[in-house]
């Protein structure tokens, strides 16, 4: 229950960040909330030589406009999401679910670029941002790069970050006025991670459906989206909905383990996309 | 070993620590503020809750170096002039405790969230503690004392 020992470095700047990575190479370890690291150091599943903290840098604590999406800084911390006016007023699917995973404490100090950067298949964020076509931002030795939401999960706690990189904002469009969103997750007690979660972004368009995207929690190694669903939503009427949840589960790849069984999880991603769906064109 | 530099409950404190060092285990150790409890220490139960800069977080899930100049009420440091502090009372007068184990942690979660939302109703309270656990009092009355001190503060 104590983690292996280790150093501790705190960075000043994102750049310093960044050459601290560079000194320390694979030995190391960036700290954020610390809400996913923390755990597993003190389990010993993971045990850094060293700890490079940004929890110094409030420069990357932000929500700012970016005139067709909004941008936010990789250490504003999930409370921070749930309360802001902006987030509630353009993409209000970020606020609900930041305000939605583990309870207050943990948002206190968990972070979004944290919870993407640890690419949990079982996080909630990873899949919203993924329904949303969302990017992330990454700087690196050699600059920054721009890295879209479905190319930066690749595999169960494998993301498209290099060695010294560092994750330094989100960004996600803003919904406009006919575009509802949803995100369910279920779990059998409260504060536990999703057995399954389905995250619906859908464009409504003069009474039926124009698009919809569609992602998964826990339906494989990373977000999956329910292409198939979303193919069946093109343009279909409203009452499509239930037929077209059906095939939610094609394509993925759930496991099996304590909390649910794989075909569990297959049935609950096809009840809850139908429900997300249905909330998603109801707001 | 590193130096840290914090406030706990008003009183400055400068320390060597091991970065290892989790920030309850700082607390109860190194200052002797056994005020604060360890319940789980897989950061579900919420028995370590304290306030950092005012808002809960869970102190089996940070470590002191990460506290380093920062500000953190325990339970201990809750009262002022000798008198307790709203949350603490409304806890004593509704019975909102058993074995009390858990009632550090119920207090600093239940102050911290009515900073986030004075007025919150029932079913809020109950979402708002879901990271604390009570294994005795089955919560009814830990809602009922946070209902009181909503009343109270607001
Ligand atoms: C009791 C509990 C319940 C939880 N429940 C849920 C839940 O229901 N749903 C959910 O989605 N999550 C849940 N979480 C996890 C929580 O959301 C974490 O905050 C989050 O997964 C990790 O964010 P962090 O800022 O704490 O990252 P850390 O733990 O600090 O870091 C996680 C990983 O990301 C790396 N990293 C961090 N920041 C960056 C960056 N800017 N650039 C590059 N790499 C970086 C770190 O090196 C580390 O490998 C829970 C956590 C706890 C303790
Ligand atoms: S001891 Fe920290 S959450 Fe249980
Ligand atoms: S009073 Fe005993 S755990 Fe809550």
């Amino acid at each position: 229950m104590i983690p292996v020992a280790f150093d501790y470095e705190v960075a000043e700047s994102v750049d310093h960040a960044i050459e601290l990575l560079g000194q320390y190479g694979d030995e190391s370890k960036l700290l954020a909330g610390g809400h996913s690291l923390i755990p597993i150091m003190r389990l010993r599943l993971a045990a850094p030589a060293v700890l490079i903290d940004l929890g110094k840098l409030e420069n990357l604590r932000y929500v700012r406009d970016g005139g067709d999406h909004l941008k936010i800084g990789a250490m504003t911390r999930h409370r921070d999401l749930a309360f802001n006016e902006m987030v509630a007023q353009h993409c209000g699917i970020v606020g609900y679910t930041a305000g939605l995973l583990g309870d207050p404490s943990v948002q206190h100090r968990g972070t979004i670029g944290g919870t993407l950067s640890h690419g949990d298949a079982s996080g909630d964020m990873p899949s919203v941002i993924t329904a949303l076509e969302g990017s992330i931002v990454v700087q690196g030795p050699n600059g920054e790069r721009v890295v879209k939401a479905a190319d930066f999960f690749q595999d169960y706690l494998v993301t498209d970050l290099g060695e010294q990189e560092v994750v330094t904002e989100v960004r996600v469009p803003k919904l406009n006025g006919n575009t509802g969103w949803s995100y369910k997750k279920f779990s059998r007690r409260s504060q536990d991670w999703a057995m399954v979660g389905v995250a619906a972004v859908v464009e409504r368009s003069n009474g039926s459906i124009g698009s919809a995207r569609i992602a998964l929690t826990a339906m494989g190694a990373t977000p999956l989206r329910a292409t198939s669903v979303e193919q069946a939503l093109s343009g279909a009427p409203r009452d499509a909905v239930a037929e077209a949840a059906q095939s939610a589960d094609e394509g993925t790849s759930p496991a099996s383990d304590s909390a649910a069984s794989a075909e569990f999880r297959r049935h609950l991603a096809r009840v809850w996309t139908k429900r997300a769906v249905e909330e998603a064109l109801s707001r | 070993m590193r130096r840290i530099k914090l406030s706990v409950n008003g009183v400055t404190y400068e320390h060597e620590v091991e970065p290892r060092l989790l920030l309850v285990h700082y607390l109860r150790e190194g200052l002797n503020l056994t005020g604060t409890m360890v319940g789980c220490n897989t950061s579900n139960c919420g028995a370590c809750t304290v306030l950092l800069n005012g808002q809960s977080v869970k102190s089996c899930t940070l470590f002191a170096v990460q506290a380093d100049g920062h500000e953190i009420t325990t339970v201990q440091g809750l009262q002022s002039n000798g008198e307790w502090h709203p949350m603490q009372t409304a806890f004593h007068e509704n019975h909102g405790l058993q074995c009390g184990y858990c009632t550090p942690g119920m207090i600093l979660a239940s102050v911290s969230y009515l900073k986030e939302n004075p007025n919150p109703n029932e079913e809020e309270i109950r979402e708002a503690l879901e990271g604390n656990y009570c294994r005795c009092t089955g919560y009814e009355n830990i809602v009922k004392a946070v209902q009181q001190a909503a009343g109270q503060t607001s």
